[in-house]
C-alpha cells in the first residue's frame, strides 16, 4: 500500500512538464532566429561571392588598385574600397577611443552620481541621431569649418568630416559601454587599493581598467564594427570615389558605400557587376571576423578576471 | 615628526595616564558633560595613537554618528562591538577617511592621528590611508598574482627597496608564506577564504602602516581560517595598532585590549556607549545596556 501511495506522491504531473517543455522549445527557438540569420547571411555570401571569383580572380581582386566595375574598362581591385573603409574606420576610432574611454572613466570614477545622471543620458542622445543628420551635418558645416580654417584645399567630399562623425557618432557606444564594464567592478576591490593608499587616477589604471578590459575591448569592438558599416554619413560626406589612398583630405569610397551604390542603382541582378557586392561583403565580413578574433585574444591576454 | 605638521595641525600635550584630557587651543574640554548622556570616555589609555573627538557624521541628512569620543592605545587591539547598523563599521572607516568615497558623507568633530586631526582641511586622505591600513569583511584581493598584491602598494607608493624580499617579509608577517611561496605568480583568487584574508593583511602591512583597520576579518571565515587570523593579529600588536570590527562577542573577549560597545538609538544613529579594557567590559560592564549586549539579551 505505501508503495502506491508513493507513486501517487511523487507522480509527474504531465501537464506542468509539457509547458515546460514549450518554455524550453519556445526560448530556443528564439535564440535559433539569430543563429540562422548569421549562418544564412553567411552561406549567401560565400557562395555568391564563389560565383564572381569564377569570372575575377582573387589575385586580381587582391591586388588591382583600381575599382572601376561600373565602367566600360572594368577593373576589379578591392583595396581602394578596403583603403576608403579603414581610412574612415581606424580615423573615427582615433577620435572615438580616446574620448570615449576618458568620457567612461570620468562617468564612473570621478563623476558625482547628479553629474552623472545628467551626462550619460545627454550622451545617450548623440546615439539616437539619424546617421543622415551627421551626414548633413558633415557636409553642410564640418567641411565648410575644416576648409576656412585649416584645408583650404578641401574638396566637398572628403574623408576627414567623414571621420569626425562618424567618430563623434560612436563615441556614446564607448562610453556608455565602457562605463557600465567599469562600473561592474567590484566596490571592494577599489577599496582594497584606496586602503594602500591608491590615488583615484592609481585606482582607475591599476585595477579598474584591467578588470573592466573585455567590457571595454567589447565596446570598441562595436564602435569600431558600427564605423565600419556606417554607410550613410559616410557617403554623404566622404563622396563616391574610390581611391586608394590614405590621404584623409581625399574624396573615398567605402567598403558598404559601394553597395548601396550598387544595389540602388540600375544594376541588372545577377550580372558581374551586381555580384561584385557579394564579393565586397564576403571581404568586409572576412576583416570584422578576423578584428574579433585578435581582440579575443588580447583580452584573454591582458583581461585580470573578478570572480 | 612635529616638525613637520603642517599649520593648524594641534599637537596633542603629553599626558601622564589618567591625568584629565584636554585640547589643547580652543580650551574645549573633552570630557565635559554634554546635554545628552554623553558616554563615559576611557581617559585612562597609556600612549594613545587615534584620539576621536566628539566625532558626527552623516550620510546625507541621515547621522549615522553622534557625539563619539575614543582614544585608541598604541600596539594594543581595539575591539568595536555592537548590534548591526549600530555605526562600528562607519567609526572605523572614519578612522582613515574611507568613507570620503561615499557620496554626501559629512563629518564634524576631530580624529586626531599622532596629534594630527585627519579631517584637517589640509590633510590629503591618500597620505592618511598610506600610514592606516584596512582589512575588509569580504577578503578583496585584487585580481593580480600573489606578488602583485602585495607588492601593489609599495609600487605605487615608489617604494626603493628589493620588492621581492618586501613581499616575503609581508607574506611571513601574514603567516602566508609557507603556503604560497612556491606559486606567487599565481592570481591571488586561486586561495581559499582563509588565506585571501591573510593575503589581504600582507597586502595592508607591506606599506609599513602604523595601524590597522579589520572590518570583520573572519566573517566570511571558517572557524579554522578564522582562529589563524586571531592568532595573527597577537602577533601583529606587536608592531602594530589594530582597530578590528567584530559582530562575536567572543573574538572581541578572545583578542582585543580594549572594548567599545556602540549602539544606535531609535533614530538609527550611533553613539559610544561604553568603553573600557576588554576584561573590565566583558566581566563588569558598567552601563546596563552594555550588559544586556553581552550576555546575548539582544543584537
Amino acid at each position: 500500500m505505501a508503495a502506491s501511495a508513493n507513486q501517487v506522491r511523487f507522480a509527474r504531473n504531465r501537464r506542468r512538464h509539457l509547458i515546460e517543455q514549450a518554455i524550453g522549445g519556445a526560448l530556443f527557438a528564439c535564440a535559433s532566429v539569430t543563429v540562422v540569420t548569421t549562418v544564412g547571411i553567411v552561406v549567401i555570401l560565400l557562395g555568391e561571392g564563389a560565383t564572381f571569383f569564377q569570372d575575377v580572380s582573387v589575385i586580381e581582386f587582391l591586388t588591382n588598385d583600381r575599382w572601376t566595375p561600373l565602367f566600360a574598362s572594368k577593373n576589379f581591385g578591392v583595396l581602394p574600397l578596403v583603403s576608403g573603409t579603414l581610412l574612415i574606420a581606424v580615423g573615427a576610432s582615433l577620435v572615438a577611443l580616446p574620448i570615449g574611454t576618458v568620457s567612461a572613466v570620468f562617468l564612473s570614477e570621478y563623476a558625482s552620481p547628479h553629474v552623472r545622471g545628467v551626462v550619460k543620458p545627454v550622451l545617450e542622445v548623440l546615439a539616437g541621431i539619424p546617421t543622415v543628420v551627421y551626414g548633413y551635418f558633415a557636409l553642410t558645416f564640418i567641411t565648410p569649418l575644416l576648409r576656412d580654417s585649416f584645408f583650404p584645399e578641401l574638396g566637398p567630399f572628403n574623408a576627414v568630416s567623414a571621420i569626425v562623425v562618424v567618430g563623434v557618432m560612436i563615441i556614446p557606444m564607448v562610453s556608455s559601454l565602457s562605463d557600465d564594464a567599469m562600473r561592474a567592478v567590484p566596490v571592494a576591490l577599489r577599496e582594497g587599493a584606496y586602503g594602500v593608499g591608491a590615488t583615484r587616477f592609481e585606482v582607475v589604471t591599476r585595477i579598474v581598467l584591467p578588470a573592466a578590459l573585455s567590457g571595454i575591448v567589447a565596446s570598441y569592438l562595436l564602435a569600431i564594427s558600427r564605423a565600419i558599416g556606417e554607410t550613410m554619413a559616410v557617403t554623404i560626406a566622404a563622396g563616391a570615389t574610390p581611391h586608394l589612398t590614405f590621404n584623409p583630405l581625399e574624396s573615398v569610397q567605402t567598403m558598404t558605400a559601394y553597395i548601396v551604390q550598387v544595389s540602388l542603382g540600375d544594376t541588372p541582378h545577377g550580372s558581374l557587376e551586381y555580384r561584385t557586392i557579394f564579393a565586397v561583403g564576403a571581404t568586409l565580413f572576412t576583416m570584422t571576423l578576423g578584428m574579433n578574433i585578435i581582440a579575443r585574444r588580447v583580452v584573454g591576454r591582458f583581461q585580470e578576471t573578478y570572480e | 615628526m612635529v616638525g613637520t605638521i603642517p599649520e593648524g595641525a594641534r599637537p596633542l600635550p603629553q599626558k601622564a595616564p589618567g591625568a584629565p584630557l584636554m585640547s589643547s587651543g580652543t580650551g574645549t574640554p573633552i570630557a565635559s558633560p554634554a546635554p545628552a548622556a554623553k558616554p563615559p570616555i576611557d581617559v585612562d589609555v597609556p600612549d594613545p595613537i587615534v584620539e576621536i573627538r566628539d566625532f558626527d557624521l552623516w550620510y546625507g541628512k541621515f547621522q549615522a554618528l553622534e557625539g563619539v569620543s575614543l582614544r585608541v592605545p598604541r600596539n594594543q587591539i581595539t575591539a568595536l562591538i555592537g548590534p548591526s547598523g549600530c555605526g562600528k563599521t562607519t567609526l572605523l572607516r572614519s578612522i582613515n577617511r574611507m568613507n570620503d568615497l561615499i557620496p554626501y558623507v559629512r563629518a564634524r568633530g576631530e580624529i586626531a592621528v599622532d596629534g594630527r586631526n585627519i579631517y584637517d582641511p589640509g590633510v590629503d586622505p591618500v597620505e592618511v590611508r598610506r600610514v592606516i591600513g584596512m582589512v575588509f569583511q569580504k577578503p578583496n584581493p585584487f585580481p593580480k598574482s600573489i606578488h602583485q598584491n602585495v607588492a601593489f602598494g609599495a609600487r605605487i607608493n615608489g617604494y626603493r627597496g628589493d620588492i621581492d624580499e618586501l613581499v616575503e617579509r609581508a607574506l611571513k608577517q601574514a603567516a602566508l608564506w609557507e603556503e604560497v611561496s612556491d606559486k606567487l605568480s599565481e592570481s591571488g583568487l586561486t586561495l581559499s577564504g582563509g588565506q585571501q584574508q591573510r593575503l589581504c593583511i600582507a597586502r595592508a602591512i607591506a606599506v609599513s602602516p602604523d595601524i590597522v583597520l579589520m572590518d570583520e576579518p573572519c566573517s566570511a571565515l571558517d572557524p579554522i581560517a578564522t582562529q589563524r587570523i586571531e592568532d595573527l593579529m597577537r602577533r601583529l600588536a606587536e608592531d602594530y595598532t589594530i582597530v578590528i570590527v567584530t559582530h562575536n562577542m567572543q573574538q572581541a573577549a578572545r583578542v582585543s585590549d580594549r572594548t567599545a560597545f556602540m549602539l544606535a538609538g531609535d533614530d538609527r544613529t550611533g553613539r559610544l556607549i561604553e568603553y573600557g579594557t576588554t576584561d573590565q567590559i566583558f566581566s563588569t560592564p558598567r552601563d546596563e545596556r552594555t550588559e544586556a549586549y553581552i550576555t546575548g539579551r539582544f543584537g
